[in-house]
């Protein structure tokens, strides 16, 4: 007779006490937490500290767009599809730029300023369509960027087609190093720890059944209005930032790319654990400063990653690898 | 006098309109996948005529007829390949068609798809004065070709089998699996007619300008919002929605200013929504009519 064998996955033990108190008893224990958390924060410290200037302002890139994945995920993870990640974006980097070049800010009051004014005018631009689900969303939140660009070209306000130039930068380097990798790891674990508390369960609750949500008597438009202020702050915070480092703001900041690269981050790396796009981003977006020259080869380049991923890898590299570290694998014969 | 030329222009922007938004509609209609690809179908459709006619002389009706067939098998065979294995699955199923897209369309960008030679040429040519307003024949055409097609449209769901059974996975897909309707096969089949619908309008509409690829984001703009306004999956409301929109544009852009026309099927979409969810005669609970 043929022997069967099948795969048995058993979680390691440490993951069996609790699924967010841990009673640690060993230095082992301790390390097997804390590895997959410190290990990538001092490794891409040290990357981004080190390297040349040139490299230095891809990492600062790479980590805005691992934050507008992080925000994509965390919308999604509230039943908020959102292919306008360009809308939050931009509206940050428009704010940051008027502050900036009408009211004479310096640079650390208009970056605060503007995350919250981002926040705050994404949210309520998009409070009408709260209400909707899904696809229909989506379609909202794609055509609002693509319109705002238009009408800016159309009533040239705020600098129209030439867009806001000669904005203040930042005082060296370092500073701005420093603050958007600890502006990217504040938002990643911030998250994943809110979403683990009581409060976001309500959050996650929206995305699995919004009917039984409601039918628990809690208001989901104003759980929704919430978590679009938190997805919608970061992106624009992203965009402030952005817009002091290049000293720059207009319409390319509405451009595709920033609502098309996230998602793609998100879907090579794991959609729903955060964590898992800011992996995708770590990988997507050295890769097409790699790819350079291909020019706008590259967004073709991210549509094939999504179709791809989104049919055939549904699962993502995070999720692969959190089995893969959180659970034993072996191969039992089947009596 | 410019009231006239108000209501024709203001008919034939609502015929363009609605010619746009009836292939994405009927693909949604019945398959119930969003096609967010229509847009790059509907450009790669136009430069597919093109090409055939300025690059290898086919005549023009045989090219134009080709395109249709070309990009009807392109749209099944998206949905064989992709969507069918990710049917039900929201989210994955507007990312994987938002990718074709964008694959499509961007490659075309960095083909070089830009300039005044890319235009099709108009069927007739000429134009006749109609109650003191010139009009070109074939903004006419287009009047015309929009009536056909939905009366075209009327009689396939209603009077034959195929269009029986799409309203009938439309509606009830269990019930129709069971009656020996093959929901797949014919969600493909619906994916397929859409794309060429959307080729069809792109033939039709295309003449009147040239070939740009940021008018394929355009047209899926177009059709999402009148497809959202009109009630997603009713057609008589994406024709009602259609005559809305486009004479709120005509009426806009001739009193206001014309880059404020933009803006109006964003403002119809907010005040739909905030009015009536479902649309004008969209039936999210009830399914019946579909199609």
């Amino acid at each position: 007779m043929k022997e069967n064998y099948r795969k048995e996955r058993i979680a390691r033990s440490i993951k069996a006490r609790s699924d967010d108190i841990y009673a640690l008893t060993s230095y082992r224990e301790m390390w097997y937490l804390l590895f997959p958390r410190v290990i990538p924060i001092i490794g891409i410290a040290l990357v981004a500290y080190f390297l040349p200037l040139y490299w230095k302002k891809v990492i600062i890139t790479t980590c805005i767009f691992a934050m507008l994945a992080v925000s994509w995920d965390f919308l999604s993870n509230c039943g908020l599809l959102s292919l306008g990640q360009a809308l939050f974006f931009g509206i940050g980097s428009y704010a940051a730029g008027s502050l900036d070049h009408y009211l004479h800010l310096p640079v650390y009051v208009t970056i605060p300023v503007a995350t919250i004014m981002g926040g705050f005018i994404s949210t309520i631009i998009l409070l009408p369509v709260v209400r909707l689900r899904g696809i229909y969303f989506a379609m909202v939140t794609l055509i609002l960027p693509l319109m705002l660009m238009r009408l800016i070209e159309a009533t040239k306000i705020l600098g129209g087609t030439e867009g806001i130039t000669g904005l203040s930068p930042f005082p060296n380097v370092w500073v701005e190093i420093t603050l958007i990798l600890a502006a990217m790891w504040a938002s990643l674990f911030g998250l994943r720890r809110f979403i683990a508390s009581d409060y976001g369960l309500i959050f996650v609750s929206m995305r699995d059944n919004d009917r039984a949500t409601m039918a628990s008597g809690i208001n989901i438009y104003a759980f929704k209005a919430q978590s679009l202020f938190i997805g919608s702050s970061i992106c624009a915070f992203c965009g402030a930032f952005m817009t002091h480092s290049y000293q720059f703001t207009g319409m390319p900041v509405f451009a595709m790319e920033f609502s098309i690269l996230p998602i793609a981050a998100a879907s090579i790396g794991g959609i729903g654990t955060l964590a898992g796009p800011l992996v995708g981003a770590m990988i997507l977006v050295p890769l097409s400063e790699i790819l350079r020259e291909f020019g706008t080869l590259r967004i073709v380049f991210y549509g094939l990653i999504l179709v791809v991923c989104v049919v055939a890898l549904p699962e993502g590299i995070f999720h692969y690898a959190s089995r893969k570290y959180n659970e034993m694998e072996r191969w039992v014969k089947i009596e | 006098m410019i009231v006239y030329s108000m209501l024709i222009y203001g008919l034939i922007n609502s015929a363009i309109l609605a010619l746009m938004a009836l292939g994405f509609n009927l693909a949604f209609g019945i398959s119930g996948v969003a096609n967010f690809a229509y847009g790059a179908i509907y450009i790669v459709g136009g430069f597919i005529t093109w090409t055939l006619i300025s690059t290898l002389n086919i005549p023009y009706a045989i090219s134009a007829i080709s395109a249709i067939i070309i990009m009807g098998v392109f749209g099944a065979l998206i949905y064989k390949f992709i969507i069918k294995r990710i049917r039900g699955l929201v989210m994955s199923e507007v990312i994987a068609t938002f990718g074709i897209s964008i694959v499509l369309l961007e490659l075309l960008r960095y083909v070089g798809l830009i300039g005044f030679k890319y235009s099709l040429p108009v069927f007739i040519e000429g134009s006749v004065e109609i109650l003191g307003a010139f009009v070109d024949i074939q903004r006419l055409l287009i009047i015309g070709l929009m009536v056909l097609i939905i009366i075209a449209l009327y009689l396939f769901t209603h009077y034959t089998k195929t269009g029986l059974a799409f309203r009938g996975i439309a509606q009830e897909e269990h019930t129709s699996l069971s009656l020996g309707i093959n929901p797949d096969r014919i969600a493909s089949l619906s994916m397929g007619i859409g794309s060429a619908l959307g080729t069809f309008a792109a033939i039709v509409i295309l003449p009147l300008g040239t070939i740009t690829v940021d008018s394929g984001y355009d047209v899926l703009i177009s059709a999402l919002s009148v497809c959202i306004v009109g009630g997603l999956g009713s057609t008589f409301g994406v024709i009602i929605a259609s005559f809305i929109i486009g004479y709120a544009q005509t009426i806009t852009a001739m009193y206001l200013a014309p880059h404020w026309t933009m803006l109006v099927s964003l403002l119809a979409i907010l005040i739909i929504l905030a009015v009536k969810p479902s649309g004008l005669l969209g039936h999210q609970k009830e399914l019946e009519e579909r199609v």
